[in-house]
């Protein structure tokens, strides 16, 4: 176990090196940020120079990628062009973008497993019909629509949230904006699991706990669930990634100023260093949550073990 | 129709039992009737976006800051929220005998909101600061016409050879000269602006605390600051000034979207928005009725040209670029894509200068009319499109362009009669279209925008037409218009120099060296809570007049 661990962690790197480099090349080949920093007029050419100077963008960009990652690995991410490092931005954007995403996960177990036993111990019958054309419509609304249908109608019309949430961005105003974000993959996690306990529920080892006159909460949660979850685990794992970088819809929606706000505005002011620093972040995420899901299977399913 | 009655219920009930909670904080609500009263302890929120740059005054160069330092500071001259006009603020008197050397006094008795006394120190400081190369001021150009400004800003990146600017002398606590390098009449008029302002000792003394909490001499002080979330500015009670504030202060709150922003407003969680975006200018007057503000301010839009190109550059272009111009039908554009949230122009300022300030309405004469079968018969004369098709190059990631562009090639192909007569082309970013130009890449017409920096015709055409001028992003020159706008400078007689300045803009016409489109409104909309809202001539709301009951 101790061993594979180590090996993933170092296949991290060249992961993380080559995403890091892809993610500098792109914004870079976009062009020189400093042009677009002083308005609908030209920067005079010698203060131009000096911001250039300044971020380091007169370097080659091999030079400007290895000096980037140098700093990186002293836990210096650069300045953005607000005169903010960018270490600062996370510290404000991330801890949003985690509590949302948490939200978000907690509607997927919740709600999402919990939908997908119901309806895979009742195939066939209403109920799952109607969660198959209820989750149908979920995942073919796009999430924008969702968003600002809910926000148009709890937040203004019945009143009952605030269409927007505040900066401090506490977890009960993130519950509405959670839904939102989760509901696509709530319909898939769902639809895995109706489908994962609907294969099982005809397993030997389920008809053999049956047998055995267990009383049937312990044969669904002991047996049956617990078998069932390895797709499921698989899929929510990845989607803590999909979800923290993938907030940019959300996150707009609702004025949450976390991960997806500070991406947009890196983008589209073309900030290098605001762009690859969250970026490289969310890649290490992405990997860890990879990691954990991997590490997870041995404990769901003992016979799954890593040399 | 419902949702909006409903929004406004509830926009109403919030209001009520804010203005029940609001009243403990040293406000006067003496309640003598009608909405001229307002609670001056009260707080309102007010929508903003993130700024680009630190909030420095000489480092500050689009809106959303310049909101917050024309809060917090308060310069030699202050522009009148409704004519525009330049009036005295911090100066006593502004004197000079030859247009070019100026000696200021200081009026007595203000001081910055930590205590400090706003002498002619704070003011030449300041501005040796901006002028600086080292300190990377993005509107260090402002001081350009002072004497020295090349040897703190050399303009071929050299090293800088002094620290101060040598055109300024401070002579007494109060008093300070300027010498400029040229005529200048209408400078003492460019001092409203907010990279003159003047700065604390605390400052230069230390700097990083001073950006994270700016402190000023306006009638706002700050009282707290989230980076990319929310300022709070509180009314400073001592502020000496004649324009103190009528309410108890602002939170400038950060959207990412002014879409939220304005459901924001209907839902009665927010005060004010000054940008009514542009999918709700169907609803807004339904949704606000007279608390929806669209007021004209100084921000006109044009088609520039590549005058770098040898296609347009050549001689004989002007009846094509006029040609061009005749077909296009802006009235209809501003009315189905604008919704009246744009005029069509007739000159190349704006109204806001007012007709003693320079604005001509008709100046453009025909060439602004639209007249298919003219248009048609100038283009062929000036020897018909370049390589047959026009492209406009825009922005595509901000502020809509992509469908007025469209509209406009529309209005092109039909006036023309030929389907492939113009194009959109649309570039990602914003720092990318820059650019494009800075790099002298456009290969035809390309959107422009002009908001001025200060309310005068010089600013509508110096930085823009004349040779080499910092905006004049086509590269348009020419020896007439230079003399005329030298002449209009070094004119001390204020009528005279609008007069030479307008003849100058009809040089511009005469040679077609952009095309008008629109002058832009600025457009607001608030809440029942607020009254006395208004936008100054910079589409920025007059915040220090607005009343909270």
């Amino acid at each position: 176990m101790g061993r594979y661990v180590v090996r993933r962690l170092l296949q991290m790197i060249p992961v993380f090196v080559g995403a890091t480099l892809l993610i500098f090349l792109m914004v870079n080949v976009m062009g020189d940020p400093i042009a677009g920093l002083c308005g609908d007029r030209e920067c005079d050419p010698a203060t131009a120079a000096q911001l250039r100077h300044e971020f380091g963008l007169d370097k080659p960009v091999w030079q400007q990628y290895l000096t980037y990652m140098g700093n990186v690995f002293t836990g210096d991410f650069g300045t953005a062009f607000n005169g903010q490092e960018v270490t600062e931005l996370m510290a404000s954007a991330f801890p949003v973008t985690i509590r949302l995403t948490i939200v978000a996960i907690l509607f997927e177990i919740v709600i999402g497993i919990t939908l997908g036993v119901v309806t895979g111990l009742r195939r066939g019958r209403p109920v799952d019909t109607g969660a198959l054309v209820v989750t149908l419509v979920v995942i073919s609304v796009p999430t924008f629509v969702t968003g600002l249908l809910l926000q148009l109608l709890l937040g203004v019309e019945w009143g009952w949230i605030r269409p927007s949430v505040s900066s401090e961005a506490p977890f009960d105003e993130l519950i509405v904006p959670g839904l939102v974000l989760a509901s696509v993959s709530l319909a898939y996690v769902t639809r895995l699991t109706r489908t994962s306990i609907a294969e099982n529920t005809r397993a030997d080892y389920v008809r053999t706990a049956v047998a055995k006159g267990l009383p049937r909460h312990r044969v669904i949660r002991k047996h049956l669930l617990r078998n069932s979850l390895i797709p499921v685990v698989t899929f929510i794992g990845t989607d803590i990634g999909a979800l923290m970088g993938g907030a940019i819809v959300t996150e707009r929606i609702f004025n949450i100023h976390g991960v997806g706000y500070q991406l947009y505005q890196g983008i589209l002011r073309q900030n290098t260093q605001t762009v690859v620093g969250f970026v490289t972040v969310l890649v290490l995420v992405f990997l860890a949550a990879n990691l954990i899901v991997d590490l997870l299977y041995a404990v769901l399913d003992p016979r799954i073990r890593y040399a | 129709m419902r949702g909006a009655t409903h929004a406004r219920w509830i926009a109403g009930a919030a209001a009520v039992a804010l203005a029940a909670t609001a009243c403990g904080g040293g406000g006067d609500d003496d309640g003598d009737g009608g909405s001229g009263t307002g609670d001056t302890g009260a707080v309102l929120s007010s929508s903003w976006g993130d700024p680009q740059n630190p909030l420095e005054p000489a480092n500050t160069n689009e809106v959303q800051g310049g909101k917050v330092l024309s809060m917090i500071f308060r310069g030699l001259k202050q522009y009148d929220p409704k004519t525009g006009e330049a009036e005295d603020m911090l100066a006593e008197d502004i004197e000079t005998s030859d247009s070019q050397n100026f000696t200021i006094t200081v009026k007595d008795g203000w001081t910055f909101s930590n205590g400090e006394k706003v002498t002619a120190k704070s003011f030449v400081d300041a501005w040796n600061y901006g002028a600086s190369l080292e300190n990377n001021q993005k509107n260090a150009y402002f001081f350009e016409y002072i004497q020295g400004y090349d040897k703190t800003h050399p303009d071929d990146g050299g090293k800088q050879t002094a620290d101060t600017l040598s055109g300024l002398k401070v002579t007494g606590d109060n008093t300070f000269t300027v010498k400029l390098t040229q005529k200048f009449s209408t400078f003492p008029d460019t001092l409203g602006y907010n990279a003159y302002a003047p700065l604390p000792q605390s400052f230069f003394t230390d700097h990083d605390a001073w950006v994270a909490k700016p402190v000023g001499n306006g009638p706002y002080e700050v009282d707290s600051y989230t980076k990319g979330s929310q300022l709070s500015l509180r009314k400073w009670d001592d502020y000496p000034g004649e324009d103190k504030a009528q309410n108890g202060g602002v939170d400038l709150k950060v959207y990412t979207d002014n879409n939220t922003a304005y459901t924001d407003l209907m839902a009665g969680n927010l005060d004010l928005v000054d940008d009514v975006p542009a999918a709700q200018l169907k609803n807004v007057e339904a949704d606000l009725g007279d608390r929806y503000i669209n007021t004209p301010a100084g921000i006109i839009q044009t088609l520039s040209f590549p005058f770098y190109d040898e296609e347009w550059g050549k001689d004989g272009m002007e009846k094509v670029r006029e040609g061009l111009s005749r077909a296009i039908d802006r009235d209809q554009i501003t009315d189905t894509i604008f919704q009246k949230t744009r005029t069509p122009a007739t000159d190349w300022t704006s109204p806001v200068l007012g007709e003693e300030g320079g604005y001509k309405e008709g100046l453009c004469g025909d060439a602004c009319e639209y007249d298919a079968a003219a248009a048609k018969k100038l283009v062929e004369e000036g020897g018909g499109l370049p390589g047959g098709q026009v492209k406009i190059t825009y922005n595509a990631d901000t502020g809509s362009h992509k469908q007025w562009v469209d509209a406009v090639c529309n209005s092109i192909n039909n006036a023309l009669d030929n389907d492939k007569a113009c194009v959109g082309n649309p570039v990602g970013t914003f720092a990318d279209f820059r650019n494009q130009i800075t790099d002298r890449k456009m290969s035809g017409p390309f959107r422009a925008g002009w908001q001025m920096d200060y309310p005068l015709i010089q600013n509508f055409l110096q930085p823009l037409y004349y040779t080499n001028a910092s905006s004049n992003d086509g590269k348009w020159s020419n020896a007439q218009f230079d003399k005329l706008v030298d002449e209009a400078n070094a004119e001390s007689d204020t009528a005279k120099a609008v007069s030479t300045f307008q003849q100058a803009e009809e040089v511009v016409r005469d040679n077609m060296a952009a095309i008008p489109l629109w002058y832009q409104n600025g457009s607001a909309g608030y809440s029942e809570r607020l009254s006395d809202v208004s936008l100054n001539p910079f589409s920025v709301p007059v915040y220090d007049q607005i009343k909270v009951s």
